[in-house]
Parts: C-alpha cells; structure tokens; sequence
C-alpha cells in the first residue's frame, strides 16, 4: 500500500485490483444458504414427482416395487382417463362450472369494486367487511341450506349449482382484489372521460378495463383457483349426472382397492391447469414481486 | 474529517460500456462540495464509490492516504444520506440516532451524550421520544444526517440528492442547516445534485460531470467564469452560456458574423478540432445604436426573471440570449448591436477551453 | 377523491343479489335451524338457546375445539418463521427467482382433494416413497397407526401445502424495500440479525398480517386433505372440527344441532380472526422509546 497521495503507478493499481477478486469470493455462510434453499425446493418437489413417477406405473408395479422411474412405464392410466366416458365428463363438469364461476365472478365483482373504490356511502366499510367475512365460513354451514335451496330452484346435481355456490368465497376475494387495482388508477381518469364525451359503458369497457388488467387478471386468477380446488360443495350439490373430477377420484376407490395408478394420473392432470397458468404468467409474476430491480 | 482522493476511477456496469471513466479528484479535509450533473452523468455511481457502496471496476480510493478502496463503508466511517429520508420505522428519534453507535457496543452513557448534542445540533432535540415514522421528510432527512454525524469517528458525509422529497419552502431552510452544520463542525461534505442552485450555495468545490466524464471542478465563481468544457457553461447559469459551432477560416475563428483573431501559435492547437465559441448572456453586450465590433440583429423576444431581463437575439446568422438589466429600454422588435466583450468569450477545440487574450471580436 | 353519493349502492346490485342468494339467506336459514330441533320425519320444534348449550357441553366438540386450537397454532408456528426465512433466501432476480417463483407456487395451486392424495400415496406404508426414508432408522412408519406419525405428517403436509403462502407474500415485500435502506443499514454498521429486525421485518408487516389471518382462518376450517390423508384417525388424533361438523351436517339426526355448531364455530373464526387483526395492526410503534443497549 501506497501511502502517497496521487500518482500511483499502474503495478499498484493491478495490484489492487486482484485483491478486489479475493474480497468478492462469498462467505461461507452463503453456502448453508444455499444448501437450506435447495432442501426445500426438493422438500416441494418431492411428492409431486412420485405421483408423476406413479402415473406411469401399473398397479401391480405400484403395490409391488418401489423405485422413482417406471419399470414398466405404460401410458394405461391416462388413456382411462381421457377415454372412459365418466372421466372425460367428470372434467367437463369441473372445467365449466369453474369457467362460469370465475365469469360470474368478474361481472358482479367489477362494478361493486367500481363503488367500493370511486364511491363513498352510507354502510359502505360494513358492507366491505361483511363480504369478507364470508370468506371465513366454514363451507360446512353452508351445505344443507344450499341442498335445499337448490333443489327447489332445480339446479341440484348440474355445473350451474356449485358455480353459483363458490360465488360466495370468489365475488368477495374479487372485489377486494379488483377495488385494490382500481384505487391506484386516479380519478382524474373518469373525470377526463365523461369530460370528453363518454358514456359510463364506453369508458369502462374501454378505458378503465385496459388499465386494470393486470387486477383482472389476478382476480380471475384467484376465483379460477380456488373453484378449481374446492371439494365440499362441489361434491355436496352434484349426484350422478354432474359429477366433478373431484368425486369421480373418490369414486376410483374400487372394489378392488385404490386404482392407484388412475388415481395418480388424474391427480397430474388436475395439477397441470395451475402449472400451465403459473408458467404462462410467469412474466406478470415477476413483475407483480417487482423483479428486476438493479 | 478526511482527505479523500479518487486516483484513476472507472467504473463500468455492463461489460462494454463505462458509466464512469478517468476520474481524479481530491477533496481536502473539512470541504464543503458539490458533484453537479444531468441524470444519467455518473454521479451517483461516483458518490456510491467514494462512500463504498460500490467496489470501481478499475481505480483507487484513498482515505488521508490510505487505500480504501475494498473496505466497506463502515469501515472507511462514511456515512450517506439518500435521496428520501431513511429511518428506523420502529424505533424512535433517540434510537434512531442512537443506532450506528450501539452496533459499535459504546456505552449508554457515551450514547446519551452524544445524541443529545447532535439532536441539539439538527434541532430535533423537541422530537427525541417520537416514533421516527410519524416525522415530516425535512425532519427524516435531519435524522439521516444525524446519525451520520453522531459518530465522532465519521471521515466524510455524502449526500445524494437529499431534497428530493422535501417540499420547496422547506429547501431552503434544510439547505442553509446542512451549510451551518458542515461550517461548524468542519466535515468534509460532498453533496450530489442536478441542480445547479443547490450546488452553487452549499459548495466551495464543484465538479460538473457529463456523461460520465469528470468536467471541471473549481469554486462556482471559477465554473461561471471560465467554464472549461462548453458543457460547464452551458449547464451553469441561468440561462446558460450561449454557444455557437465554428471554424477555423485563414487565422481567425468563424462562428456566424463573429470573427476571433489567432495568433500563430494557437492556431496549431486548433487545427482539425471541433471548434465553438461561447459568451454568457451576462457578459453580452446590447447597444441601441451601430457600435464597431457590434453584431446587428433584432430582439425577437424579451422574458423577465427575477430581477433581470433576457432578450433572444437574432442576427443573420445566430440566435442567443443576452441578459439585460431591470432598467433597459430595449423592447422586443428592437434593432439591436450585440458586442461580446473578448475577455468572456470562450474558444473551445473538441470541448476543451483554449485559452489566449483576444482581441475585438468583429462583425 | 371518492364521490358521495348513494348511486355506489347501483353498482352493487349484482353483487348483492348474488351473495343474498348465497350467502345471506342460506345464512338467515341456518341461523333459523339453530333454534330448532330438527328431527327427520317431525315437525321442527322450536328451542331457542338448546341447540347452543348441549354444543358446548358437548364433550367431542370441546375436545375437537381443543384438538384444532392447538394444530393451528402449532402451524401458525411453523409456517409463519419458515415462510420468512425462505423469502429472504430466494433469488432475488433473473431466471433463477422466476423459477423459484414457480417451484414454490406449484403447491398452492394443487386441489386440496389432489393434495390429500398426494400425500397419502407418497406416505402410505406399502407403496410410499416416505417411509422408505425411516427404514435406516429402523422406525416403523406408518400413518395408518401410529398417532405421532399421522399427525406429524398431516403437519408436514400443510407445511408443505401452505408455507409457499407465507413464502410469497413475503417475498413481495421484501422486494419493495428500496437499496437505501439496505444501504443505510450497512453504513451504521448493523448486524445481519439488527437489518432483519429494524427494516425487513417492520416492512413485512402488512403482508404478514395478511398471512397470518388467511392461515388461521383457512387451518382452522382444514377438511379435505385430512380427510384424505387420513380419514381423522387413527382414533380422533387428526379429527379437527370442520370433520366433526360435516359429520354431524350429513349424518346427523338433528341439523338444528349441526346448525348452532356450525355457527359457534363460525363466530369462534370470527372473534379470534378479530383479535389478531387488531393485534398484528397495532404491533410495532414505538412512541415511548426506552433507550436500550440492544
């Protein structure tokens, strides 16, 4: 080390800079870091890929041997499912009553978000509240009232039925979500509009819907999910004409025992909406955890 | 306080492309000074260099003397204070200043003392028992500043951009404390900012940076006198220094109607450069009638600030600005002969300042 | 600015009319039903608070309560710290943390039925993947009967389940912490323990009161992956309320009885999510500072 001021040599400069690359080699406690972050990434992936693994297995090999590659690896199980009758429609079923549930969704939760967020009124904290307080249901209290209800209004056992029914867990998530979104586009917007000569319908669909997007997306997102995973009701107001893939799982257990191998490749197929969303949308993601950042 | 010196500094993000090169600058002990430059010049990246934040790909940073150049900002005993005012959320004003001397296991006795002599210092002594969050952003800055300054062993204080988010009657007032404070307490303060209003007041040392590149430094009557990059004067002043693109044309310098005479053994030194020419609008001269040496053009527009007038200039070749006097009767529509006095017009050669006596600079 | 007027109340409409549907009056019904007795095949007989009183006297109920008391603690617990400190140790940028992102947002979109089934064939004695991991040890794993192994696992199945929840939400936050304060933090010369303290954690607040309530409320309605898992056994070890309440809704011989369950067990959600939300939103400002030597 130099201790004169200014005009060090180029040897001195070279000299620290090697000792630059030293300082930087990263501490040892990163390395316990590391080893942690991978025990649970493998902690999470685990059990997902046995029941991949198992998928591609036939019962016998599944109740017989037990290693992580098929031994005898068979495409059997999805072809049952995707095949037999009772699979395809349970999907079916699942897949519209989700679709309407989240469309019913976002019709209803669109506009009262609009009120909860640009409007201020008599009870509106309560109301508020209340909605979210049906989130905290156990979805238990619900079950006889709702067979009764929709038996009388003969929607028992159809797609329409648990549609409706998760309406009570999704609307209220989605306007929360969506009144969060809204609040952050500036009511100098609406103003600018009517200002401009727009009717409420055009400005909404045109103007305010583009700018909360990514809140729709999220919100769609969200009551996608959540129908999709949801099991009591859903199993609760169907019968044999609507029977989701949720029910028809429980309806492999056979008489001779668990057909396991079906069982694991539904359980994949059922898993794969949410994978094929989260990948699609992981762009959004990251920039939703603002990423990126310098 | 320290002596700091940047010995060759340059630093480089992306493999390719330098956001900061050939910087050598010094900063005595106990300076009051200012880094000035556009966004995007470099400055933060210096500033985050010299405090530690930031290990230079290339150079070195010395303390009084010594390389510090890959010790941590603790360990060089810099501190910072950001752009928005950084707080301890939980803790209160007392904590908050108390903070950087408790993490050094000083005693509370040592502590208590200490804080309140800064708390008087910043005049946030009325504050102490409040949560730190609750505070306005003038008085959150004041507590940055604070526990920068509360260690004794502190060497420099940096500042980047500090008034940011402080509401404009509240500046002035946070500017002329950070004067009093650096005056009092002798601390070597370096202050990063694009505005060159703040740097002017607070500092006895500028350098104007652009695009990376380390300008000039010098007192600010210096910057504003012979700024020696077109740059500098355009960036200093308000409005800044006219400029004009010339050539070399036999042995005088051609911009427009004005003609600078050479002498010979300059003339080699501007060969093959880019040539301009530049006067400040308060050294132009306006005469309402013909003068020799004067430009004749019209007064195309006339504006007041504060307490002077600027009038745009047209003549057949050029546009500026020429400041005038509260009292001046020239109106705009005016005929008007422009006169640059040649002891404030500039020559540059490829953005550097050349420097001999000219004479009458003629139409 | 929020405009007065009752007009908000237009925009609700639909949703109203929805949650009326679903919520309100099926709501109304139970709380009708609570102060009945309904016996099939009788008229229903009116008992004001009975229903109430021999619920909480009842000696499986209390020792339900007891039983999910206590698992949601213990995962509040578990979940709460481990989410936190797999945050902090997720990449921060770059394909990494979008991978990351992915990998830890896999289970959350899982089915909870397909969860529970997950699990069961990755523990289940003859052909799980798990017990293998016991056998150097020579303990005799098995869920089917052992109390401690059926409830350490359906532990660790909501800890693999739920703790991405924590994981993200604290992700978010932490990436909204601007450099400066990192900065600042390391020019005071604080401690890696003193910045988790000081900046990370009192910015994770919003967030982790976000956490803690969704994770309470969702465990202490837990039903399906146990039930999947194992079926509330072996005994009563992981029978949980929500398994008492449907057994009582489905197959009870008294649905008043079901009904005034159900809403104790509501309010109970209810008044504890309360006190948490009031002390999470409280926590963490320091007026009256005493100085303390850290």
């Amino acid at each position: 080390m130099t201790t004169t001021a200014s005009g060090k040599s180029k040897a001195d400069v070279q000299d620290t800079a090697q000792s630059r690359e030293r300082r930087e080699k990263k501490p040892n406690r990163n390395w316990a870091q590391m080893i942690g972050m991978t025990a649970y990434y493998a902690f999470l992936l685990l059990p997902l890929l046995w029941m991949l693994s198992m998928s591609f297995k036939t019962n016998d090999e599944i109740l017989s041997t037990r290693s992580f590659i098929p031994q005898t690896f068979t495409l059997d199980n999805y072809i049952t499912i995707l095949s037999e009758p009772d699979w395809r429609n349970a999907f079916a079923v699942t897949l519209s009553y989700v679709a309407m549930n989240t469309i019913l969704t976002l019709i209803v939760a669109l506009p009262a978000a609009y009120a909860f967020s640009r409007y201020k009124f008599r009870g509106d904290n309560h109301l508020f509240f209340w909605l979210l307080t049906n989130r905290m249901a156990p979805g238990a209290v619900f079950l006889l009232p709702y067979v009764e209800l929709y038996s009388s209004i003969n929607l028992f056992d159809t797609p329409f039925a648990v549609a409706l029914a998760h309406t009570i867990f999704s609307v209220p998530l989605a306007i929360w979500i969506l009144e969060g979104f809204m609040s952050g586009i500036p009511t100098a917007i609406d103003e600018t509009a009517y200002v401009d000569g727009y009717s409420f319908q055009a400005f909404f669909r045109k103007i305010f819907m583009p700018l909360i997007g990514p809140g729709i997306g999220v919100a769609a997102f969200f009551s996608f999910l959540f129908s999709w995973v949801e099991l009591l009701m859903a199993r609760t107001l169907t019968a044999s004409s609507s029977k989701p893939i949720v029910v028809q799982l429980s309806r492999s257990l056979g008489a001779d025992g668990w057909d396991w191998g079906v069982i694991a490749a539904a359980g994949v197929l059922m898993i794969l909406p949410g994978a094929l969303l989260i990948y699609f949308v992981r762009d959004y993601l990251a920039k939703g955890f603002a990423l990126g950042r310098v | 306080m320290a002596k700091i010196e940047l010995v060759d500094i340059a630093h480089s993000y992306v493999p390719g492309e330098w956001a900061i090169q050939d910087i050598n600058l010094t900063w005595e002990d106990g300076i009051s000074s200012a880094l000035l430059g556009p966004s995007g010049c470099g400055k933060t990246t210096l500033l985050k260099i010299i405090s530690g934040l930031l290990v230079p790909t290339q150079g070195t940073v010395l303390l009084d003397g010594k390389d510090v150049t890959m010790l941590s900002p603790q360990e060089r005993n810099i501190a910072q204070v950001f752009q928005f005012p950084v707080v301890y959320e939980t803790l209160n004003v007392f904590d908050n200043l108390a903070f950087p001397l408790r993490n050094r296991g000083r005693d509370e006795s040592y502590i208590k003392q200490r804080v309140n002599e800064v708390a008087g210092i910043l005049e946030l002594d009325h504050v102490l028992k409040k949560n730190a969050q609750r505070l306005g952003a003038a008085e959150k800055q004041r507590i940055s500043l604070g526990r920068g300054i509360v260690r004794e062993s502190t060497t420099a204080v940096l500042f980047d951009e500090p008034l940011t988010v402080i509401d404009p009657h509240m500046k002035w007032h946070l500017r002329r404390k950070l004067k009093e404070i650096q005056q009092s307490l002798e601390l070597t303060m370096i202050y990063v900012t694009h505005d060159q209003h703040e740097a002017l007041t607070f500092a006895e040392q500028v350098t104007v940076m652009n695009v990376g590149e380390a300008l000039q430094t010098g007192a600010p009557g210096e910057l504003h006198h012979s700024p020696e990059a077109p740059f500098v004067g355009y960036f200093i002043g308000s409005p800044g220094m006219n400029l004009f693109d010339a050539q070399l044309q036999g042995d005088q310098v051609v911009a427009g109607e004005v003609q600078i005479d050479v002498p010979s053994d300059v003339r080699d030194q501007l060969e093959g450069k880019q040539l301009k020419v530049g006067v400040r609008p308060e050294f132009a001269q306006l005469h309402t009638s013909s003068t020799p040496d004067g430009l004749v053009g019209t007064v195309s527009a006339m504006r007041m600030t504060g307490n002077s007038l600027i009038a745009d200039v047209n003549t057949e070749q050029l546009a500026f600005k020429v400041r005038l006097p509260e009292t001046s009767q020239i109106k705009k529509g005016d005929e008007v002969w422009a006169v640059f006095p040649p002891e404030n017009t500039v020559v540059y050669a490829n953005e550097r300042a050349v420097h001999f006596d000219k004479k009458g600079v003629a139409a | 600015m929020k405009i007065e007027s009752n007009r908000g109340w237009l925009f609700l409409i639909p949703a109203l009319l929805i949650m009326a549907l679903n919520a309100f009056i099926p709501f109304m019904t139970v709380i009708n039903y609570s102060f009945q007795d309904i016996l099939p095949g009788l008229d229903p007989i009116w008992v004001g608070l009975e229903n109430y009183v021999n619920v909480l006297q009842d000696p499986d109920f209390r020792s339900a309560f007891v039983r999910q008391l206590i698992f949601s603690f213990v995962i509040l617990g578990i979940q709460v710290p481990l989410g936190i400190l797999i945050s902090l140790g997720m990449p921060k940028s770059g394909w990494k943390a979008v991978t990351a992102l992915i990998i830890v947002g896999l289970p959350l979109l899982i089915p909870y039925n397909v969860v529970g089934i997950i699990w069961r064939v990755f523990t289940r004695s003859d052909l799980g993947l798990f017990p293998l991991l016991f056998e150097p040890f020579g303990y005799n794993y098995n869920v089917g009967e052992n109390p401690v192994d059926a409830y350490g696992t359906v532990l660790l199945m909501d800890v693999w389940h739920w703790t991405p929840l924590i994981v993200l939400l604290c992700y978010s936050a932490l990436n909204a912490i601007p450099d400066a304060y990192y900065q600042a933090a390391r020019i005071d010369g604080a401690s890696r323990w003193k910045t988790f303290r000081y900046i990370i954690l009192p910015r994770m607040r919003n967030v982790l009161t976000i956490g803690i309530l969704l994770r309470f409320m969702d465990s202490f309605r837990i039903f399906t992956e146990v039930s999947l898992l194992t079926g509330g056994g072996p005994g009563t070890t992981t029978s949980f309320l929500s398994d008492l309440l449907v057994r009582n809704a489905v197959g009870s011989f008294n649905f008043g009885y079901a009904a005034a369950m159900s809403l104790i067990y509501f309010y109970v959600i209810l008044i504890i999510s309360y006190v948490f939300f009031i002390v999470l939103t409280s926590v963490g400002t320091g007026e009256e500072g005493q100085p303390t030597a850290e």
